[in-house]
């Protein structure tokens, strides 16, 4: 799969689709996204790269293992449920603030850490898939 | 956007509105701490000198955590948390009862062994493959299914427990694990399957997971939804997990491959997730549905306590045997379930918890006694009770223990069983009960003389010596012992307990009202 146009596209691609995913992921809350879909398409766009450029070229851009991604996403979720402790409040429950950042009113709550925690756990498990298959298929 | 409202919403529709008391969050802090450690293991599985550091206090919090809820629950009774504070049953509950404590507090001691014991038996290949991450998943998924309110729920902690125990069984990819792992995985996926399409109807009749809300509902559906079958279909499934014949042959294909510490560890806690399931679904929701299958489930408990026993009697293969003497276990605990008296459940919940320590423990001690004496088969074994007299000597408490012997924590549920099986006139239960234990103590009698007590043979003088690696794992061995002599020699505090807890499924509306505070039933 390595042709010329290919390569030269992908890295583009790989962007937009990563961009495209954070906007998924942040819309998530209200409308039809979240951690779950916008971490599916994080890990396809790594691993369109991955099918241009080579599994070598993933790993370097994404720096971190992607289990051990996976894994900080799990602690970030569970730690988004647990901060309801601090509210007296049961576990896991959405709890809200809401800054003025440059003028803006910002929406900020605990489910939005827990969502970004599923969308790590999610890119983490599916490209370390997605990366071993590619690699397993050379040898 | 869910903004600062300023219009008036009556939140008490929809929301738990009191504050929550530190204590109740014992009922989802050993699931959570669970899985946050298990976190941070994976991101350390490079540093494998480092894993057992972490994980060894961890599981030992773990022990605090467990025990204080079962002292939280003996002290104020069932306790519940609906998480996200949605009002049941649109939340999803946890719910404790004295059943789910006592249960999470035996496996977390079991787990603790194991953790310990690892650091022996589990090499830095096997930790890099991920041992104690997986250890700690694994217990989540185990924790979760002992405390949750919900069936659906319920169904995901047994996905938990089985994607970690299928990473532990095939830790380190040899031939033979791969083999018996191919096969645990495909007949535990036919079950988990089961248990989904049993789930699905249940929701489609009821209209609700919550537990809770099934154990009142169930009295108003019962003349017109088709309860039996649903009932049917949860005791296949859940009979598949917990390896009660006939559907209990994937456990001998499977129980031997793995390393040592993965074996007694699902030993002891798997196929007792199985038992708790049916014990919860069977008796605390459809009570009537279980009494019409009581014949079909005294049956297979027989059949299993004394087909496992015969299995057990015909292997050289030490872990092969204990493999076939957890199946036999099996068979003791559904007779309390077939039974469906207070005795009777009250012996099943404590044998359930006797066999969690003593199956795993009696793996520890066969794995320390091939470490020492030379493997795990019979023929050619020999010696090990001149040389390792302690080692020895705990492993016959654990063999007289498990053959249901006093002084040890297996008579007891056994006595109540037995009691519990001639009150109703089931001589033919009471009399398989009693046969297994003749038969199990005939089948240990042998390994105890072939393997300990008849001199090594020839030319073969050369055993190891107890080197420092290996008193770790003795020590594992000695605890999981003592709580054994500890829990024969004082039975009362478990027995009131197990009676305690086998009269909060008979009558559930103490678990209804800690759900349901509103809705006090009568």
């Amino acid at each position: 799969m390595r042709t010329v146009i290919l390569r030269s596209i992908a890295p583009f691609l790989t962007s937009l689709m990563v961009l495209f995913s954070i906007f998924v992921l942040l819309r998530g809350h209200n409308e039809p996204g979240g951690g779950f879909i916008g971490g599916l398409i994080a890990a396809s766009a790594l691993a369109i790269y991955g099918i241009a450029c080579g599994v070598a070229a993933v790993r370097r851009a994404i720096y971190f293992h992607p289990i051990a991604i996976s894994a900080v996403g799990l602690l970030m979720s569970a730690l988004a449920g647990v901060l309801s402790l601090f509210a007296e409040v049961p576990f896991m429950s959405g709890l809200w603030v809401y800054p003025h950042l440059f003028g803006v009113e910002v929406a900020l709550s605990s489910v939005l850490v827990f969502d970004v925690g599923v969308y790590l756990v999610v890119v983490g498990a599916i490209c370390s898939i997605a990366l071993g298959l590619e690699e397993g298929d050379r040898d | 956007m869910a903004g600062q409202s300023d219009t008036m919403v009556d939140l008490a529709a929809a929301y738990v509105l009191e504050p929550v008391a530190a204590a109740d969050w014992l009922v989802v802090a050993p699931v959570v701490w669970c899985i946050m450690t298990g976190a941070v293991l994976v991101t350390l599985r490079k540093r494998t000198a480092v894993q057992p550091l972490i994980a060894i206090p961890a599981l030992g919090v773990l022990v605090l955590m467990t025990l204080a809820l079962l002292w939280h629950v003996i002290a104020g009774g069932t306790v519940t948390m609906t998480m996200g504070r949605w009002l049941p049953p649109f939340g999803i509950s946890f719910t404790v009862d004295l059943m789910g404590a006592l249960f999470a507090a035996t496996a977390a001691i079991v787990a603790l062994a194991a953790g310990i014991y690892g650091r022996t038996d589990v090499d830095d290949s096997g930790r890099r493959y991920g041992f104690y991450p997986f250890l700690m998943l694994i217990m989540a998924g185990i924790l979760g299914a002992f405390m949750t309110g919900d069936v659906f729920n319920l169904y995901v902690w047994f996905e938990v427990l089985l994607i970690s125990s299928f990473g532990l069984l095939v830790l380190g990819s040899e031939r033979a694990q791969l083999d018996g792992g191919v096969k645990y995985a495909f007949l535990n996926l036919i079950a988990t399957t089961l248990f989904l399409v049993a789930t699905g109807y249940l929701y489609g009749l009821f209209g609700t997971l919550n537990m809770a809300d099934i154990a009142i509902k169930a009295a108003e559906l019962r003349g017109t939804a088709p309860l039996m079958t649903l009932v049917t279909l949860f005791l296949l499934a859940f009979a598949m997990k917990a390896a009660a014949f006939p559907v209990n042959f994937w456990l001998p294909a499977s129980y031997h491959t793995p390393r040592l510490v993965v074996s007694a560890l699902f030993a002891g806690l798997l196929t007792k997730v199985g038992v708790y399931a049916l014990l919860r679904i069977l008796v605390m929701l459809f009570p009537l549905e279980r009494e019409a299958l009581s014949l079909v489930i005294a049956i297979a408990a027989a059949l299993t306590m004394v087909l496992g026993v015969v299995g057990a009697l015909a292997q050289n293969d030490i872990r092969r045997a204990l493999g076939f003497l957890v199946i036999s276990g099996i068979g003791v605990m559904l007779a309390g379930l077939a039974l469906g008296s207070p005795a009777g459940l009250a012996g099943s919940i404590f044998y359930a918890a006797h066999s969690m320590v003593v199956m795993t423990a009696l793996y520890f001690a066969a794995g320390l006694g091939a470490r020492l004496g030379g493997g795990f088969e019979l023929t050619g074994a020999g010696g090990l009770s001149t040389r390792h007299g302690l080692i020895a000597a705990m492993t016959l408490v654990l063999f007289l223990s498990v053959a249901g012997l006093p002084p040890f924590s297996g008579l007891w549920p056994k006595v109540m069983l037995v009691k519990a099986s001639l009150d109703v006139g089931a001589w033919w239960l009471a009399g398989s009960i009693l046969v297994t234990g003749l038969l199990t103590t005939i089948c240990v009698g042998r390994i105890w003389v072939l393997a300990y007590w008849r001199p090594a043979p020839e030319g073969r003088e050369d055993t190891v010596p107890l080197n420092p690696p290996l008193i770790g794992a003795t020590v594992a061995l000695a605890g999981l012992v003592a709580v054994t002599v500890a829990a024969g020699l004082w039975p009362d505090p478990v027995m009131s307990l197990a009676q305690q807890a086998a009269r909060g499924l008979l009558d559930p509306s103490a678990y209804v009202q800690s759900v349901f505070p509103a809705e006090a039933p009568q």
